[in-house]
Order: structure tokens, then C-alpha cells, then sequence
């Protein structure tokens, strides 16, 4: 497809993994981390990390937006979910995420929930036309991508005079994530997570430009590349950030010029602004409650807000005790460091977030990365003897 | 989640719907973020709705920068 498969060129990969190369300072280690689990499979899938020298690496980051959503929200859903009068409409992604008690929204409609899979937020207010008789509620989830989409389906609702439709809203914010990773003891002082630079979002990105990056760039000096979610997109932003790095530069640069401007989309913006808040704070699953990092309905809009409707409670669940998603998704660790990794948890059979979404950066190395593991160990062993 | 994919819009429908080719499949798709879209252009296609307008000429270049690369020697090399 045009505009798809130029961006895979395998030769070109190469020759950008040349250049990766040398320009590399051989004295010096990279590290950049991809926030955006688009990024991380795309680096899976496409094997990028065997195009880039030794001295370049790539961390795992916290956007991948299933990854992120906490188990007491899943389990708020699944709440919902079983009352008689409501069907839970939700992207699919969300169907087979661990909740409490071995639950996900797929066993909780086995046993009768009605948990309907929608591909867009309009398919959910046709439910809710098509069933007045029903409450439908929209499991809403996501970064700046989907939030405008929910916005939609909100006003689209309101003009057609319907009361049975409702959002479960859970968007999340980029940008505070970024910040609270860049604030952690594991980045700031223990120095266990060294971050050279970010490759930034290129979704997002189109939404809310590359203006809110600039922030980062300048205040904690790190060098910021937005890039688009193609392999050699990845690879010229790695090329990108590590000329950054040699120069000394921290400056916001964009390679997914053909989608992202500086300003945005103005258009939804306007529209997020008008029916979204921030909250005061959100919990991530695996960075804890961070502050200002999520949005909720505003008071105009509460007649279509689930959380007041049905006054669920939020609530604090721990995850999996063996699970790792929780460090894997602040850098700390990576999938196969997790002892249930492609034994108890495989994506068949999800014990953690991270496994369940293609983006997810377990599920991304157990399908794309972990026969280059035994390949690398075998070579290494074979080197050896 | 966030697979999100350049189409081409092939026809404009009413109440802001369009819909686009998707590499030979069609499908009708929201244009309600985006405006000035005509038929003919590539839009970002998430979730049902045109993020936003994708730039030929933006693409054309970044196309070139990928090939240049691939040449350059940095200097002091
Ligand atoms: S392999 Fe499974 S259990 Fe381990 S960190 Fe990943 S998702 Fe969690």
C-alpha cells in the first residue's frame, strides 16, 4: 500500500543501519527509548534492533495504552458490565486484559455480561440508538488518538437527544507520562534507566503537534525525534537523535513531516478541550498515580459520564505478583527477564497487560523477538567453545 | 490500539463521512476531525476517523532523506 510500503524498504534499512553505524561514536553507549508501543512493535517486528550497532540501544516506554490501564479499572468495567440494563461497548484490545479474581471482559461475558467489541466510538452511539431500551456504555481507552473520536460520539449523542449512551472514560496524556518517567529516581538519580533521548509518538503527535515536546527537550535536556511507526521512520529518528547526542543539541525534531505539525490538529483539540478536564490524578500500571496525566467528563457533559452514573468507585489492585509489566513498562526491565514469559503468560493465555496488545512490548518479543534470543545465545555459545 | 493507517479518500459522503480504499477494500470512514479534505487525498485513518491530511510532498522528502543517508559519510569519518 502506498505510503506503507516504501517506509519497509528492507535495502534502505540497511544503508539507514550503516549510517547508524557510523556515525555512532564507538567511545560512547546510546540509549533512546521508543515511548510509543507502536514503536515497540514495529522495532520487533521489523528486527531493527539487529540493524543497529552494539553501542545503540533501544528501551521499552509506557505508551502502549492497554499496557497502562490498571486492574481496578478493568475491574470498574467489568462492574458495569454486569448490570442487567447495560451493554459495555469497548475496542477490542481491552477484551482479554487480566482483572481481579481471573477475570477479563471476555470471561465476564462468557458468563453473561454483554461486552460488545466495537471498531469506532460511533459504532457504540448506533448501539445505543438501535437499543433504547439499554444503557450503552463506551469502555473508553487511550492516548490523544482516540480521546477526539470519544469527544465525537459524545456531542453526537447530545444532538440526537439520547440519553442511554455513556463513556467509561480512561484517556490518558502523553505528555505527563514522559514527564513522570523523566522525574523517576530510576532515570534521576540511581541512573538504572540512562535515557539519551526519546523517540516521540507519531500518532499522538498528529493530534497535539510537536509543540508539547519542547518542554522536555529544554528542561531535562534530552533530545526528542518524532517519528512515524514504519521501520525506516524508527530508524532515520535513531539517526536523528544520535547526530543530536554528537552535537550536544536537545532540540524537538520531526521525521513524520508528511502527518505532524507543530501546532496539531487544532480542530480536535478544540473539541478535547471542550468536553474533557484533566484530573487531578491517574493510576498507571506500573508507574502509579501520576499526576494530571488523564482526563475526565466535564460538568456539562455529567449526564454522560458512567463513573457518576453508576457510581463506581476507583479503586487500588495490586498486579500479578510474578508480573513485570510494571518495570518493563518504566524501562527498568525487559520481557525476558520475567520468569512467566512465554511459559504461564503467552498471548493465548495473558497473565500481564503488557502480553495481551500487539504494542505491548511482552507480546511484541514473544511474537517477533524471542527466537532471535536462542539464536543470539546459541552464536554466542558456539563463539565460546 | 494505536495502528493507524494512510488512506486514500475516493469519495465524500454526507454529514461529514467519506469513504476511503484501503489497499483495495473500502470502507466508510469519519472525516468529522479534519477539514478541507477532498477526494484524491490520503488521510491517517484511526479508530474509524481521519486523524489528520498525510503530506505527498512531506513523504516525497522524508523518502529522499532515507536514501541520502544511506550515502552520506559523516564527517571526520
Ligand atoms: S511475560 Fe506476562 S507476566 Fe511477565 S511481565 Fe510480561 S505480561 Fe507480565
Amino acid at each position: 500500500m502506498k505510503y506503507i510500503d516504501e517506509f519497509r524498504d528492507g535495502k534502505l534499512a540497511q544503508s539507514l543501519g550503516g549510517a547508524i553505524a557510523r556515525t555512532a561514536n564507538a567511545n560512547r553507549r546510546y540509549r533512546f527509548m521508543e515511548f510509543c508501543g507502536g514503536h515497540t512493535h514495529a522495532i520487533a517486528r521489523y528486527g531493527v534492533t539487529d540493524l543497529l550497532p552494539p553501542n545503540v540501544r533501544m528501551i521499552h516506554g509506557p505508551g502502549c495504552p492497554v499496557c497502562v490501564l490498571p486492574i481496578g479499572r478493568i475491574d470498574m468495567a467489568i462492574e458495569i458490565a454486569r448490570r442487567p440494563q447495560v451493554i459495555l461497548a469497548t475496542y477490542g484490545d481491552t477484551l482479554r486484559v487480566p482483572a481481579s479474581g481471573r477475570l477479563s471482559l471476555l470471561k465476564a461475558k462468557a458468563q453473561g455480561a454483554d461486552v460488545r467489541m466495537v471498531y469506532s466510538t460511533q459504532d457504540a452511539v448506533r448501539l445505543a440508538e438501535q437499543h433504547p431500551e439499554r444503557e450503552v456504555v463506551m469502555f473508553a481507552i487511550g492516548f490523544e488518538t482516540t480521546t477526539p473520536p470519544t469527544a465525537l460520539a459524545i456531542k453526537e449523542a447530545e444532538a440526537k437527544g439520547l440519553d442511554n449512551f455513556f463513556v467509561f472514560c480512561n484517556h490518558v496524556l502523553t505528555p505527563s507520562a514522559i514527564s513522570h518517567i523523566l522525574e523517576s529516581p530510576e532515570v534521576r538519580d540511581i541512573g538504572t534507566v540512562p535515557i539519551d533521548g526519546f523517540v516521540g509518538p507519531a500518532h499522538v503527535s498528529t493530534i497535539i503537534g510537536s509543540r508539547p515536546y519542547e518542554f522536555f527537550a529544554e528542561e531535562y535536556q534530552k533530545p526528542v525525534v518524532i517519528a512515524g511507526f514504519e521501520p525506516l521512520d524508527v530508524m532515520q529518528a535513531i539517526l536523528m537523535l544520535v547526530r543530536q547526542v554528537n552535537d550536544g543539541r536537545c532540540e524537538v525534531e520531526n521525521e513524520f513531516t508528511r502527518a505532524v505539525s507543530r501546532e496539531g490538529n487544532l480542530k480536535a483539540q478544540s473539541l478535547v478541550a471542550e468536553v474533557f478536564e484533566l484530573r487531578r490524578e491517574f493510576e498507571w500500571r506500573g508507574l502509579g498515580a501520576v499526576p494530571y496525566s488523564a482526563l475526565r467528563l466535564k460538568d456539562k457533559y455529567a449526564a454522560y459520564d458512567a463513573e457518576r452514573h453508576y457510581g463506581v468507585a476507583d479503586r487500588q489492585v495490586a498486579d500479578h505478583k510474578a508480573c513485570e509489566c510494571g518495570a518493563i513498562l518504566r524501562g527498568v526491565k525487559q520481557p525476558a527477564d520475567c520468569k512467566l514469559f512465554g511459559t504461564a503468560c503467552t498471548p493465548e493465555n495473558p497473565l500481564g497487560s503488557c502480553m495481551v496488545s500487539s504494542e505491548g512490548a511482552c507480546a511484541a518479543h514473544y511474537t517477533y523477538g524471542r527466537f532471535r534470543d536462542i539464536a543470539r545465545k546459541t552464536a554466542a555459545g558456539g563463539a565460546a567453545t | 490500539m494505536c495502528l493507524a493507517l494512510p488512506v486514500r479518500v475516493v469519495e465524500l459522503r454526507d454529514g461529514d463521512m467519506a469513504v476511503v480504499d484501503l489497499g483495495g477494500v473500502r470502507k466508510e470512514i469519519s472525516l468529522a476531525l479534519v477539514d478541507g479534505v477532498s477526494e484524491g487525498d490520503y488521510v491517517i485513518l484511526h479508530v474509524g476517523y481521519a486523524l489528520t491530511r498525510l503530506d505527498p510532498a512531506a513523504a516525497e522528502r522524508t523518502l529522499e532523506t532515507f536514501a541520502s543517508a544511506g550515502l552520506a559519510v559523516p564527517a571526520g569519518a
